[in-house]
């Protein structure tokens, strides 16, 4: 059967995918450019809009990192003023378990779908480390090895506050003058190694009963959590074989948990460069990932390797005679990226050996080994690989993400979705009013009446 | 004269949802909260404030219960919405001072420059038991005489005016021209421009700087409501606009005093609060009130004055107490639509004729329209001014 691509915009993030040095690039902050990007997502029926979430500012050598945007608004916000301009486009967010408490997440949430008629979907994330816990009350408590059983227990509260109210406690009858059919709603009671809380939930029952949740972890730990509790994984994995072999791997975890293959959706992130021709397009690919790879960022992502200061080093010139500096990594702070590179010295090897078979100075070597575009043609040649991909199971769609602020994909909008529409993959219009529907899971359902209210997630 | 309106569910009054006129199943949808902060922007008023907290209000079946995010229900109506101030309710007490900035500067931002923040302490145990993080001991928090409860409320209040110190430095840990954009040397931002706050108090500490660029207004507005002390010294000392609740002009002339005689650094601007049931007579006014407290099973009362009779004796009321000291009002409107709608299209009408409020919106922030002016960043090197305080200033440190 052919399978219904799912499609989602990413706002422009805080990394060197952004463009923001080209001329047409507008705010990170103001909300027009969010605007923007999500009525044309809107108007392209896409599935839903997503804003990534970093809580503190970027570090590199002790010093804010200064070469990619740096910046943006608080998520909740944004999505809860874009509520207010779009009317069926699902707005989904990253949100830090480990920052946060469940009683104020689940009631942001909540109402986050009540404000949107039931558009809401949460990034459930994880972190441990005492850098971006300076910001905070808690601080950086967290071991890294208890941040996913955090993220559980987390989850698991929020659900039993979700859960809390049944949905049918409020007819609000003025002439009998009852507001509730029973007293005491929304009575909740959790205790684990992390949570001990109890009380009434003061938010009732959201029109999607909780919001949609996603998992963006890849380690053993984050699919298990995303097979047993997400609705839909952000995933790395865009490419054929390896898109595969994860969506096998994944998919294939579901039934221990009762679930079917289809009650969690694999979307890959992708990045996209459109032109007339892929003739064209492959020439502006290049010239995009120039404009994402300057000179001082080139020397930026070759010391994130190396684990010191090469601040003396030319760009343009060969790779350092020094090696990596393989003892704790403190170069950079406050980013993901770093800890890919799990054996230095053999990846700076390889790089070196690249450098030298290609001739290629350090700035062209991190163009070449960095974030290389995953669709790069006309319209005909992302439409169709967009759908291949899919079809072949490497993924259920994609999130977008633009490298231009707010424009970036008005152009894909324009020219892909229509193709897509007119090989029977993609909706032309919406058929739900809810984010779950856009995305064919089941309603929610209050998990007492399922009989399951102590089983662990 | 300032003049706004207290928001909560279908008005203050308890029975208010059973009103002829009143939305009560549309109280937890983007719908309901748009339309009424359009009338009251309808009306010209400087700002709504929106209440909240993290307790049901009631676990009766007759009573509302349930409430959603304040801060969420203000930008849910920011983009719909075009002069009209919007001012959340936060509990201090139980939520992160990074979060809280960070949301208030983007309802700042997706305001254009309306965006407050009224800020409101817990001592509930109740609430507490929501977070498991601290414990409050049941205590008659307002008996004066015991010695526990006098600590508990101190120490709340202390850990306000930190909390309010932090969001105040985050929002300028971002100088107003830090995105510079060079593409000559490939930097997004002038470091230099971003600031650590380095807060380190007896509650939290907090480094920053913010994810999130200074807003539109610099510092947004930051509110609180007061009953006595220590309430009356946290305006004093960190609020830009104080909401109190006399019970006559004398009381309002004492309470202005009062505050002005703790204020540190600034003069606060001083709200005064009072619940309208409004009518075309006061025996209608009367009646209707008296209607709804028949159907609650009790006559309604409040910390707040209750105001019942006709728009022109409010009219005539506030410019009274106005003449004792007060800069204006926060309304209660014991109903949604009814009081709400009076005070827009009556009252205002009548205030109007008689000199005393503004007869179009002009062009600007809320800050503007209060006459509050936009701070430089207290990190911006130079130019700021040897006794040009802002609230909050006390403790600037001057890090980094």
């Amino acid at each position: 059967m052919t399978k219904q691509i799912h499609l989602a915009a990413h706002f422009p993030g805080v990394n060197n995918t952004t463009v923001w040095s080209d001329p047409r690039s507008g705010s990170h902050i103001e909300f027009s450019s969010f605007a923007h990007l999500a009525r044309t997502a809107e108007r392209a029926k896409f599935d839903f809009l997503f804003l990534a979430e970093g809580l503190r500012l970027r570090e590199q050598s002790g010093q804010i990192y200064d070469l990619d945007v740096v910046g943006r608004p608080d998520t909740f916000t944004v999505l809860a003023a874009l509520a207010a301009v779009t009317d069926r486009l699902g707005l989904a967010g990253t949100i830090n378990s480990t920052f946060n408490e469940p009683y104020e997440v689940a009631r942001q949430f909540a109402s986050l779908d009540h404000l949107s008629g039931g558009r809401a979907a949460w990034n459930v994330v994880t972190s441990w480390d005492a850098f971006t816990g300076e910001n905070f009350r808690r601080g950086g408590f967290l071991p890294q090895d208890a941040r996913y059983d955090r993220a559980r227990t987390f989850l698991q509260t929020t659900w039993e506050l979700f859960d809390s109210w049944d949905g049918d406690e409020i007819i609000a009858d003025k002439a009998s003058g009852v507001f509730l059919t029973r007293p005491k709603p929304g009575r909740f009671a959790h205790s684990d190694a992390h949570f001990e809380i109890s009380g009434q939930f003061n938010v009732p029952r959201s029109p999607q009963g909780r919001p949609v949740i996603f998992q963006a972890g890849d380690s053993e730990e984050g699919r298990e959590f995303a097979a047993s509790s997400a609705d839909a994984i952000f995933s790395r994995h865009g490419k054929l074989a390896e898109g595969q072999g994860f969506y096998a791997d994944v998919k294939g975890r579901l039934a221990k948990y009762g679930r079917t293959p289809d009650q969690l959706l694999i979307l890959p992130a992708a990045t996209f460069v459109l032109g007339d021709t892929d003739a064209q397009a492959a020439e502006l690919a290049a010239e995009v990932r120039r404009q994402q790879v300057s000179g001082p960022t080139a020397i930026a992502f070759l010391e994130q390797l190396w684990n010191r200061d090469l601040s003396g080093y030319d760009p343009d010139g060969p790779l350092p005679d020094v090696d990596p500096d393989p003892g704790e990594h403190t170069i950079a702070r406050g980013r993901a990226s770093v800890r890919m590179y799990r054996d230095p010295l053999a990846t700076a090897a390889q790089w070196r050996a690249k450098a030298a078979a290609q001739q290629l100075s350090i700035r062209e070597l991190i163009i070449e080994v960095t974030g290389r575009q995953t669709f790069v043609g006309s319209p005909a040649t992302i439409a169709g690989a967009i759908n291949d991909l899919v079809q072949a199971d490497a993924s259920d769609g994609f999130i977008l993400v633009p490298h231009i602020t707010p424009g970036g994909l008005d152009e894909f909008a324009d020219t892909v979705v229509p193709l897509l529409q007119e090989r029977g993959v993609f909706r032309s219009d919406y058929k739900g009013s809810t984010l779950r529907e856009h995305l064919g899971l089941d309603p929610s359902t209050p998990r007492h009446r399922l009989g399951s209210v102590t089983e662990t997630i | 004269m300032h003049l706004s309106v207290a928001l909560d569910g279908a008005g203050w009054h308890p029975a208010a949802w059973r009103e002829p006129r009143a939305r009560p199943a549309e109280l937890f949808t983007g719908r309901y909260w748009t339309d009424v902060i359009a009338e009251a922007e309808r009306g010209l008023l400087d700002f709504v404030t929106i209440e909240d907290g993290f307790t049901l209000q009631s676990t009766r079946t007759e009573r509302v219960a349930g409430r959603l995010d304040a801060v969420l229900i203000a930008a849910r109506a920011a983009p719909l919405t075009r002069h009209i101030g919007l001012i959340p309710t936060v509990v201090v007490t139980h939520t992160e001072p990074f979060h809280i900035s960070k949301a208030i500067a983007t309802l700042d931002y997706v305001s254009n420059g309306r965006a407050g923040v009224r800020v409101r302490v817990s001592a509930s145990p109740d609430e507490a038991a929501h977070f498991g993080r601290r414990v409050f001991p049941r205590i008659a928090l307002a008996d004066r005489d015991d010695p526990a409860a006098r600590q508990l409320v101190t120490g709340l209040f202390d850990e306000a005016a930190d909390y309010v110190e932090v969001i105040r430095r985050l929002w300028d840990s971002w100088e107003d021209d830090a995105e510079i954009r060079d593409v000559a040397s490939g930097r997004f931002v002038d470091r230099g421009k971003l600031h650590y706050i380095d807060f380190s108090g007896d509650y939290f500490s907090v480094k920053g700087p913010s994810i999130t660029p200074r807003p539109p207004q610099g510092q947004p507005v930051v509110a609180a409501l007061a009953h006595g002390d220590p309430a009356y010294a946290l305006i004093g000392s960190v609020a830009d606009i104080g909401f109190v609740t006399p019970g006559d002009a004398g009381h309002a002339a004492q309470i202005v005093a009062g505050i002005r005689a703790v204020s540190r650094a600034h003069d606060p601007i001083l709200l005064g609060d009072l619940v309208v049931f409004l009518g075309p007579s006061v025996a209608a006014a009367a009646d209707r009130k008296a209607r709804l407290d028949e159907l609650a099973g009790y006559v309604y009362t409040s910390d707040a004055t209750v105001f019942t009779g006709t728009p022109a004796q409010l009219a005539s009321l506030l410019i009274e107490w106005q003449q004792a000291g007060l800069s204006g009002f926060r309304l209660r409107p014991g109903g949604i639509p009814g009081d709400l709608e009076a005070i827009t299209r009556e009252l205002v009408p009548e205030l109007q004729r008689r000199g005393a409020f503004r007869t179009s919106y002009q062009a600007g922030t809320l800050r503007g329209r209060l006459g509050l002016g936009r701070p430089a960043s207290r990190y911006a090197a130079g130019d700021k001014q040897p006794g040009d305080k802002q609230p909050g200033d006390k403790q600037l440190s001057g890090s980094n």
